[in-house]
């Protein structure tokens, strides 16, 4: 009998993954440039809202500075590109790097001083805004004036160059996004993401039961920071500008975790959910207020929209649609 | 004397900057709630402020009242309607439900302002007082005194009164409090509504120093941030000796690096901090 309904849970699954998957692939087919832009948009939030989970919704670190991670990955691989001329795709693995070292050393600093919860979320900020302000001053990769990428070729697509047309984006987001979602899936059935797991719901508990619990919070640090990075790179070949004001804002950071949480923090599809929710909302909300030219009324919207969800749902939309369409998959 | 001079502008505004910051050390010493939304409501109380000078000529001080009142009821109102019931919630929904506020608020302002600058003309703007060389902005000088004032008067009120005494047992121990019959709700929704009273405060008298403008709520809330981790969370001079001392770094760095470092070094100072006392400079383990 539970095997039965077991399997008919994941035949449901597996349609509605499958049904997913088409949509997706389809969609630059049939859809206009502006709704691509937007759906360009959406991914994006989708891959760094994945990265920025796997740090608080599986190790339960509340990170507030991700923009750290997108602005390092963008620099780096831009700045070589133009100041060197390394490819991007090297460029962003140098990006991915200095993430990673730059997640280890916030994390190793703040873990061995014991600085955890809100006090460690308010230092992500501080590292965050000093980084802003030390690119401001940071003449190498133009300062406050920004850094420019030389004019993209929208016709011909080069995936090595990242030179191209926002299809081409558009598929390279779709699998990076897949690809995280995979890693984050393949993760949390293994050791590390146990502990990470274990470590969210009690640290001391999975102190006491033998957890490396340092050296495990590290690993997600310099996981989701390089993931982020990867992501940011990808972002400076697609954007071909970037200012250190913008790059690496607080409200960059803020927006990077709204998606997952109003998706469902802690669960593997709610990132990717809250995203295209949330960017969704975000355009139609433009869209009307646009015919009413009111400054702020869009962000008026944005923010009941924000307070309605907190308030029906607050553990996210993806565990209630998973519900509604009968899916499994426990907490996930 | 220049660097005495600098300093001393700056100590004059960092102690209104203190009691903003004041403030959010009440509200998370005894809520265990971080404020997102610290700054955005003090910038409403500078917009009262000055819908009040616009409106009836009212100099920022004589307004201070009315818009600390004001404020106090906005503080009480938002707690009982809408943040108690998320008191027992994990960090990132509370932060969700600030943050949404927040951008109402700012969205709000913004419809009802617009994106312009405001500020008020004073008679007295350019006056200064000369003290053995010493030359004090008379404006800051008004400002600072009204934040010591307003910073003693509710130390007093956390001292002395009834409703202080139970508070601060509230922040102590919340289910012991419950325990011997403390209206624990009611106590959180008077002490937000204290630490909006301390912004509504604040936000005059910042009024008198620097223009309003919608979107300049995001670096004050940081700035509160800043401040409250230097001297501790919850440490009532803790968030004074933080706002002086943000606010003598801001000067100094402002005069001897460049203008635009000063925030950089405020948040140096709190990286420092956190690392090495991260229970701030004033404040106890917890």
């Amino acid at each position: 009998m539970r095997a039965e309904a077991l399997a008919g849970l994941r035949r449901r699954e597996g349609v509605a993954l499958a049904l997913l998957a088409v949509a997706l692939l389809a969609a630059p087919v049939v859809v206009n440039g502006y709704i691509l832009s937007v759906l360009v948009l959406a991914l994006f939030a989708a891959y760094f809202g994945t990265a920025w989970n796997l740090l608080t919704g599986f190790a339960g670190q509340l990170s507030l500075g991700h923009a750290l991670y997108v602005g390092l990955g963008a620099y780096a691989s831009a700045a070589l590109f133009v100041r060197v001329g390394l490819p991007p795709w090297l460029g962003m693995i140098v990006g991915m790097a200095i993430a990673a070292a730059a997640g280890s050393i916030i994390g190793a600093l703040s873990f061995r001083f014991g600085v955890t919860g809100v006090y460690f979320a308010l230092l992500t900020i501080a590292f965050n805004e000093f980084t802003r302000i030390l690119f401001d001053h940071f003449g190498w990769v133009g300062a406050t004036s920004g850094l420019f990428l030389p004019v993209a070729n929208r016709t011909h697509d080069n995936l090595w160059t990242l030179r191209g047309s926002p299809v081409m984006f558009y598929y390279l987001l779709l699998a990076l996004t897949s690809a995280a979602l995979l890693i984050c899936h393949r993760l949390l059935n293994r050791r590390i993401g146990y502990y990470w797991q274990a470590i969210r719901e009690d640290q001391e508990a999975a102190q006491a039961l033998g957890i490396n619990v340092f050296r495990t919070k590290l690993w997600a640090m310099a996981l989701s920071a390089a993931m982020t990075a990867l992501g940011g790179g990808v972002m400076a070949f697609y954007d071909n500008n970037l200012y250190p004001d913008t790059v690496f804002a607080t409200g960059r950071s803020i927006e990077i975790i709204t998606a997952p949480i109003i998706g469902g923090l802690g669960t593997l599809f709610g990132p990717i959910l809250g995203a295209f929710v949330l960017t969704g909302l975000g355009e139609i909300m433009s869209w009307v207020s646009g015919s009413f030219h009111i400054d702020g009324l869009k962000q008026w919207c944005y923010g009941a929209a924000l307070l309605a969800i907190v308030a029906l749902q607050p553990s996210g939309l993806w565990p209630w649609l998973r519900s509604l369409l009968a899916l499994g998959g426990g907490r996930r | 004397m220049i660097y005495l001079n600098i300093i001393v502008a700056g100590l004059l505004t960092g102690a209104v900057y203190g009691l903003m910051a004041l403030g959010l050390s009440v509200i998370f010493g005894v809520i265990r709630i971080v404020n997102f939304a610290h700054g955005e409501m003090m910038v409403v109380a500078m917009y009262a402020a000055w819908l009040l000078n616009q409106g009836l000529g009212l100099d920022p001080l004589a307004a201070l009242p009315l818009v600390t009142a004001g404020l106090l009821c906005l503080g009480y109102a938002l707690q009982r309607g809408l943040i108690n019931r998320y008191i027992a919630r994990p960090d990132h929904e509370q932060f969700l439900l600030l943050l949404a506020v927040a951008i109402i608020i700012t969205a709000s302002l913004l419809m009802g302002f617009g994106p312009d600058a405001r500020n008020v003309q004073l008679a007295y703007a350019y006056d200064s007082y000369e003290v053995g060389g010493l030359l004090l902005d008379k404006v800051r000088v008004l400002a600072a005194a009204s934040a010591a004032l307003g910073a003693l008067a509710l130390t007093a009120f956390f001292r002395f009164t009834r409703t202080g005494k139970a508070i601060r047992a509230c922040a102590d121990n919340q289910f012991g409090a419950q325990v011997v019959g403390l209206d624990v709700k009611r106590l959180y929704a008077i002490t937000f509504g204290l630490g909006a009273a301390c912004v509504g405060a604040a936000g005059c008298l910042l009024l008198l120093l620097v223009d309003v403008q919608p979107y300049i709520a995001t670096d004050y809330t940081l700035l509160a941030f800043i401040i409250v981790i230097l001297g501790g969370l919850g440490s009532v001079s803790g968030a004074l000796l933080g706002g002086l001392l943000v606010g003598v770094s801001e000067a100094l760095s402002g005069f001897l690096v460049e203008p635009s470092f000063k925030s950089a070094i405020s948040f140096g100072l709190l990286i420092l901090v956190l690392l090495v006392r991260p229970q701030g400079l004033m404040g106890r383990r917890a």
